[in-house]
């Protein structure tokens, strides 16, 4: 009934020779280069050297938790290992895992452009994230930060720990956020290949878009609010210091006003990864278009509006606890349409259970579980009780990692034989996948159940009933940590290799496959013109 | 895209386009979503600092009323017409450029610098004054005379606002220098001066930030 | 569905608890069938379209509008329900009945104090009647804390500028936890306390009691901190000096004359008389000014301040 179109024939079939990895070399060729590629390519390294230090820190809080009271460290080394994880997970990591270094990567290429908008911009932005990752180990180094990721006051006013410079190093990697996603919107609108609209655009694309909407608009919220928060350490300003007659929920409010829009800066990208992995993998066109790219952008819009959700037990009026509570229900539809959309895809495709698809799926379920769950805590009664449990650190975890790490992991799966030119162990990547799907459920699974029997979270020392789940947790940490290691050893084993990837491994149809694997310092040959839709996999009568 | 590609010759005609840019058309228009949408930015950090000022003022309404007494309305007003003129004379600096007035645009942008330089000095004036009395933010809030207690909150504000106003102006001057410094080297011209064009953009929010604070701070009540 | 109610959720303390529960259970159903659905289409899809091989065609399907709208909707009409049924019970929680019983509530780094209408104090664990309304009004002396009570499914930040409030309605007796959630330092997780339901008269008998200083503190330090405490001071010295009161001092074991009758001795008998009805017998030269502490001090008060004024020497 349809004619079969086959992905456009890449440029190169076998690796090029000449390639933006070895056309320049030393070590100055990387620290001064402009090439997003290359940009992109020092953010990952950077991102998962915070990945890898942030895990070390939830291993370490795990730990402890094997038993109450103490297992291994003091409450106060505890309060600084699950105040360090967050901040560095959410600052250092997760906020440019996907946008900052994938995004850097492959946006242009995807795009069909030689560079983003501003090079130099993006360069900045880096050493920008480099300072800002300073100032973080920084302050780890002059006495840690035992406030939690939020920095909540009066706390954060009066803790005697380094509060001061870490919240420099949130308020430096801002800018860095900032920077970004100026540029990322600028590529967009100005440099698609020509014949893209923004209607054939790849949905990653607009994925990123959204989120460099909420990176523009939501993050000087933040710097204002961390420099206040600063002013406030140094000046005694009296602004969220009860004693001087400030209001520390005002903090929260304006800590949240940028904070909860920066769940969707991080889920976001995870979304558009999983919306060019399935369609690939499934060999198929992606079902609703409109709907995922539309549904980025109302949940980018609603994001603003439901910061007061995690502020119903915070005293703020029962009419603004309802009017957020409805809009957070409202923020749910378009993320449900995506999944629902994802689904559709699959129906009837021609699935190849490839390591990036096996995270796709992983994502699918766990992401699942992750929104399922934030239907209780939208429900007003129901958080009440479930509020600052671990049913909320169950809850986070799995749409922070079971949705956004997955996602980039099935990003990192998807594009590291563009990015290095090599493949990797497709044998080894599914027993890491499954070590980590089973691990993570172990980890997460029983702190829904212990949240949903009363254990606060952020405790150091707990009741003895439930001592069984926090060791079951514990132990599912440690299959979680070997998956990853797993991981870790062979894609970086693959590095070893010459070579060997083709420029479109897995038969995809954006433009990011029509050059060679990696690709050549500016990115095309010659100009892509597009000829079809990101995902025709088989329209009829049209051919590539 | 695929033009420039095939005609190297007509590149060499515009030495300011970068290379991943097909047309200088194309440059310009990434340049001024860039800018807008640093200006963005930029009204939302002072945003949220308006935002606070407003719920303080509102919880301790008399010391705030109190404290902009000692504000001294015409330094203030005196700035705002400094400010003001420095906009126009910007304005006028890129109607210069976009008329390849290279002269003109010399002129008005060291007229921008000079009114830029006024507005400074002007604040040095107040600000040694507020020290001298006292009047400073949080904790070194010494005032020794009559006064409604919370008044350091207002003070915090003053300072934190037209301080980080003033990191703008700063900035801003620094910009301006920049593009007189390339005007005087002859890199613009009626096909290129979207750098003039960009630090105006800059300049006319700095301006504009400025006429939300004197009302804010020194007209109050 | 009780059994699962017994294993996620701990024991239902109030009537409230059981309506969140319902709802809880509610969502658990809800979200129960759409994971279902969506692993079960998944998998499904996975083993019925797995690649058979590189010339595998696939159908062009671009939307459906229909099945858009179905998937778009129904979520949104679940949703609408969860959500005024949230709110709904929210607001149970949030008004409490008039006739509440008023506790005082203070959270410091890292203990609970708490402060009865009657001025009785306790640490870290507060008495309450079974089926009565209680209403703490709660503030908090340096950072943030919050209030919860899981068997009661309540839960209220404590902060330091101003006073927030949350009522409960025990259903039958028992112990429950009192956690601190929202984090406030070193001692956060050791900031537990105990909220116990007794029966009424068990209530009564305990406030009788008292406190825990109350019942076991040494009777004269007892009354040397209720003569403060009480306002005793402000009338009778303990120096001999006159105010509006006769002072203490030695005056434990003396005779007194009195204001229209005859002397007195002042012994225990005559101390007792005296806090509990103080007009009774007036020591001459002073004014019956004095008002009654009947109902105001327990019976073991009454004892240490006797105990108190007789070690005066």
């Amino acid at each position: 009934m349809t004619e079969v179109i086959t992905p456009a024939a890449p440029v190169h079939r076998g690796p090029a020779d000449l390639h933006y990895l070895n056309e320049h070399r030393g070590l100055r060729s990387w620290l001064t280069t402009v090439d997003h590629k290359r940009i992109g390519v020092m953010y990952l390294w950077s991102v998962l050297l915070a990945f890898l230090l942030g895990g070390i820190f939830a291993m370490l809080v795990r730990l402890e938790l094997l038993t109450p009271k103490k297992t291994i460290i003091e409450a106060d080394a505890y309060n600084q290992a699950f105040t360090l994880h967050g901040a560095i997970m959410i600052f250092l990591f997760i906020i440019p895992a996907i946008p900052a270094a994938l995004g850097n990567f492959v946006l242009p290429l995807l795009l069909g452009a030689k560079d983003v908008a501003f090079p130099r911009l993006n360069l900045a932005s880096y050493y920008v994230y480099v300072i800002g990752a300073l100032f973080a180990l920084g302050s780890m180094l002059t006495g840690g930060v035992d406030t939690g990721w939020t920095f909540y006051t009066p706390y954060s006013t009066t803790s005697n720990t380094s509060v001061s410079m870490m919240t420099m190093a949130a308020f430096i990697l801002g800018f860095s956020s900032i920077f970004t996603g100026v540029n990322f919107i600028a590529t967009i609108h100005k440099l698609r290949a020509p014949g893209m609209s923004w209607h054939t655009m790849p949905l990653f694309v607009w994925g990123t878009y959204a989120t460099a909407v909420i990176q523009v608009l939501a993050t000087p919220v933040l710097g204002i609010t961390l420099l206040l928060l600063l002013m406030e350490r140094v000046w005694e300003i009296g602004i969220f210091d009860p004693r001087l007659g400030g209001d520390p929920v005002l903090f929260q409010h304006f800590f949240w006003f940028y904070s909860h829009p920066a769940v969707y800066i991080m889920i976001l990208p995870g979304m558009a990864i999983i919306s060019e992995v399935v369609p690939t993998f499934s060999k198929k066109t992606i079902f609703g278009y409109k709907a995922i790219a539309y549904s980025s952008v109302a949940i980018a819009f609603v994001s603003f509006l439901v910061w007061g959700h995690h502020m119903f037990t915070s005293g703020q009026s029962d009419l603004a606890t309802a009017v957020f509570s409805f809009l957070t229900f409202l923020v749910a539809i378009p993320s449900a349409i995506k999944v629902f959309n994802w689904l559709a895809t699959m129906y009837r495709g021609s699935l190849d259970l490839k390591a990036p698809m096996l995270y796709a799926i992983m994502f699918l379920l766990l992401f699942a579980i992750g929104g399922l769950t934030g239907i209780f805590l939208g429900t007003i009664s129901v958080d009440v009780h479930l509020h600052d449990t671990y049913f909320v650190v169950a809850h986070f975890h799995y749409v922070m990692m079971g949705g956004t790490v997955i996602a980039f992991l099935a990003g990192l799966h998807y594009w590291w034989p563009k990015m290095f030119g090599r493949m990797y162990s497709e044998s080894w990547a599914r027993v890491a996948a499954a070590l980590i799907f089973i691990g993570f459920n172990m980890t997460f699974i029983p702190q829904f159940i212990m949240g949903s029997r009363g254990m606060p979270r952020r405790y150091y020392n707990y009741l003895d009933q439930f001592q069984p789940l926090h060791g079951f947790s514990t132990f599912g940490s440690w299959v979680l940590g070997l998956g990853l290691l797993i991981v870790a050893g062979y894609l970086l084993g693959s590095l070893r290799k010459r070579c060997d990837a083709p420029g479109s491994p897995w038969g995809g149809m954006t433009l990011e496959w029509t050059t060679s694997s990696p690709p050549i310092t500016h990115n095309f040959e010659t100009t892509p013109v597009l000829t079809h839709g990101p995902y025709d996999y088989s329209l009829p009568g049209r051919r590539a | 895209m695929s033009e420039t590609a095939a005609q190297p010759g007509r590149r060499a005609h515009e030495p300011f386009l970068q290379h991943h840019f097909a047309e200088p058309e194309q440059q310009v228009e990434a340049g001024k979503i860039g800018m807008w949408l640093f200006l963005v930015t930029e009204v939302l950090l002072f945003g949220g600092l308006f935002v606070a000022f407003g719920i303080m003022q509102t919880r301790h309404p008399e010391a705030f009323a109190s404290a902009h007494h000692h504000l001294d309305r015409i330094m203030g007003g005196l700035n705002t017409i400094v400010l003001l003129s420095s906009s126009f004379t910007m304005v006028m600096a890129v109607a210069a450029a976009a008329a390849n007035k290279r002269k003109q645009l010399i002129v008005f942008l060291v007229l921008t610098l000079v009114f830029a330089g006024v507005f400074l000095v002007v604040k040095y004036f107040e600000y040694s004054h507020k020290f001298h009395d006292g009047l400073l933010p949080g904790k070194y809030y010494s005032f020794q005379g009559e006064s409604v207690p919370g008044e350091f909150m207002f003070f915090s504000f003053y300072f934190m606002m037209t301080g980080l106003h003033g990191i703008h102006v700063l900035a801003g001057m620094g910009a301006i220098g920049w593009v007189l410094r390339r005007a005087i080297r002859g890199d613009f011209s009626n096909r290129y001066y979207a750098p003039v064009d960009l630090v105006g953009l800059y300049w006319h929010l700095v301006d504009l930030i400025w006429i939300y604070l004197f009302p804010l701070l020194y007209l109050i009540q | 569905m009780n059994w699962l109610r017994s294993i996620i959720l701990p024991a239902e303390g109030s009537a409230y608890a059981r309506q969140v529960d319902d709802l809880y259970i509610a969502i658990i159903v809800i979200c129960a069938f759409f994971f279902v659905l969506i692993a079960g289409l998944l998998s499904y899809f996975v083993w019925r379209y797995r690649r058979r091989g590189p010339d595998d065609v696939t159908p062009h399907i671009s939307h459906n509008l229909k099945l858009e709208l179905l998937w778009s909707i129904v979520p949104l009409i679940i949703l609408t329900v969860l959500f005024f049924w949230g709110f709904n019970s929210y607001m149970v929680a949030r008004v409490a009945p008039g006739e509440a019983l008023e506790i005082q509530v203070t959270g410091k780094k890292w203990l609970w104090q708490f402060e009865y209408p009657d001025g009785m104090r306790t640490l870290n664990e507060v008495h309450v009647p079974v089926g009565k309304a209680v209403k703490f009004i709660m503030s908090s002396e340096d950072v943030i804390h919050s209030f919860y009570a899981p068997s009661f499914r309540v839960k209220m930040d404590v902060l330091p500028n101003r006073y927030t409030e949350l009522w409960l309605q025990p259903r039958e007796e028992g112990v429950h936890t009192l956690f601190c959630a929202e984090y406030c330092g070193r001692g956060h997780s050791d900031m537990l306390g105990k909220i116990v339901v007794d029966s009424e008269e068990k209530f009564q008998e305990w406030q009788a009691l008292g406190d825990e200083q109350t019942r076991t503190m040494p009777l004269a330090e007892l009354g040397a901190l209720l003569y403060e405490s009480k306002g005793c001071s402000s009338c009778h010295s303990l120096d001999g000096s006159r105010r509006e009161g006769p002072s203490f001092r030695g005056v434990f074991g003396e005779m007194t004359s009195i204001t229209g009758g005859p002397p007195v001795k002042v012994d225990e008998n005559y101390l007792r008389e005296s806090i509990l009805d103080p007009q009774a017998k007036i020591v001459a030269g002073f004014e019956g000014i004095m008002p009654t502490f009947q109902g105001l001090l327990r019976e073991r008060e009454i004892n240490a301040l006797v105990e108190f004024i007789k070690s005066r020497k």
